[in-house]
């Protein structure tokens, strides 16, 4: 809060520059209040079914906005289903009942967690079938290679080179001494 | 050569994978309700202020079901083919089609529904889709208004136009997800509702 500024509030300088800060903090404190009060109006009244609403519909998806949950999409349609599953959960539905409510309307892709069933194996099990691949295929490729290069070591070093080497090796050892 | 065979088939299956995947259209979510009955419901009809629609009258019947709204930008695309359809075929196949008038009032971002007492909401339903009907042909054997969409959810309606195609029993039978072309018309629903008639 500049000194500056102060002189656009000409009515607030009686107050006196000491108490204008708290003075403006507790309207602005009140202002969202006020502003929150009147949004928060036309949701359900109850809390206990807003939450429930709320984590049921983070596990649906909006299927006009088919990245984004019902829960946070803002499609009218997403707005209907969550008026919709509000109404179910005053009738005392489970939350599986409101589940099937759903995709026996819209189907399992309205599920973000896809349910377990012979269509959804491969889903399911597929990316550790593709783990368990990449993993033969790794230690077949690592055993073949330490196989090949022993092989190779052995096969190019004649007599004549392992000698050279030997002596190379001993002429280092006596170097170090 | 033989080590860059297997490199070589993987891109192939991934191109294969890719020109299966990416040529999917993620919007068309196959309906549950396809072989299932038709979900009942009872809505004030259009041109009747006393008379409802309800599926059970139409039992015995072959017929479709076709959601709309004026606000709806691709019901405009369809529309014209739905009026040609009756127009031509009306007196030859025995199709009726049964329009779903889907939250005429309160699916149009531009009308504060919070404003509107549901009678005048009703009336101005009828006023608006029967002015269009009026403008535009009417396609429609008769016209059942679904006012807050209460019933799009029972059909999982998730956009406009769809159409469904409702068996003698009253069961769904096929769901066309967007507009009709004449191409799903007379390929998929016109074979099937001979089928169907059979």
């Amino acid at each position: 809060m500049s000194q500056r500024n102060l002189g656009a509030f000409g009515a607030f300088e009686k107050i006196g520059v000491a108490r204008l800060p708290i003075l403006l903090l507790l309207s602005c404190i009140l202002l969202t209040g006020l502003a929150q009060a009147r949004e928060a109006a036309p949701l359900a009244e109850d809390v206990v079914v807003e939450k429930r609403m709320v984590a049921i519909s983070e596990e649906l998806r909006c299927l006009v906005c088919q990245n984004e949950s019902l829960a946070g999409s803002h499609a009218e349609l997403a707005q209907d289903l969550r008026r919709e599953i509000r109404t179910l959960i005053k009738q005392d539905k489970t939350d599986a009942e409101i589940m099937d409510f759903m995709v026996s309307r819209y189907g399992d892709f309205v599920r973000y967690r896809p349910p377990m069933k012979a269509s959804t194996y491969l889903l399911w099990f597929g990316p550790f079938l593709l783990l368990i691949g990449a993993l033969i295929v790794l230690v077949a490729y690592l055993r073949r290679r330490s196989g090949s290069t022993e092989v190779a070591a052995e096969a190019t070093l004649s007599a004549e080179e392992r000698r050279q080497a030997e002596a190379l090796l001993k002429q280092g050892d006596s170097d170090n001494k | 050569m033989k080590r860059f065979l297997i490199p070589l088939a993987l891109f192939f299956v991934l191109i294969g994978f890719l020109a299966v995947g990416l040529n999917l259209d993620p919007r068309e979510v196959p309906s549950p309700l396809v072989g299932k009955s038709a979900p009942l419901f009872q809505l004030p009809q259009l041109d009747d202020g006393g008379k409802t629609f309800s599926p059970r009258d139409m039992l015995g019947k072959v017929w479709l079901l076709n959601v709309w709204a004026t606000w709806c930008v691709s019901c405009r695309a369809e529309h014209p083919l739905l009026v040609a359809f009756t127009r031509q075929h009306g007196d030859l196949v025995n199709l009726p089609i049964v329009g779903l008038s889907y939250k005429e009032v309160r699916g149009d971002g531009e009308i504060d529904v919070s404003k509107i007492s549901p009678v005048d909401e009703l009336q101005l339903t009828r006023k608006r889709a029967a002015a269009w009907l009026a403008e535009h042909g009417n396609p429609y054997a008769l016209s059942a208004l679904d006012v807050d969409g209460r019933v799009g959810i029972d059909y999982g309606v998730y956009g406009v136009p769809e159409t469904y195609v409702i068996d003698k029993a009253g069961i769904i039978r096929y769901k066309q997800i967007g507009p009709l072309t004449p191409d799903v018309l007379n390929k998929k629903i016109l074979p099937l509702v001979k089928e169907l008639e059979k």
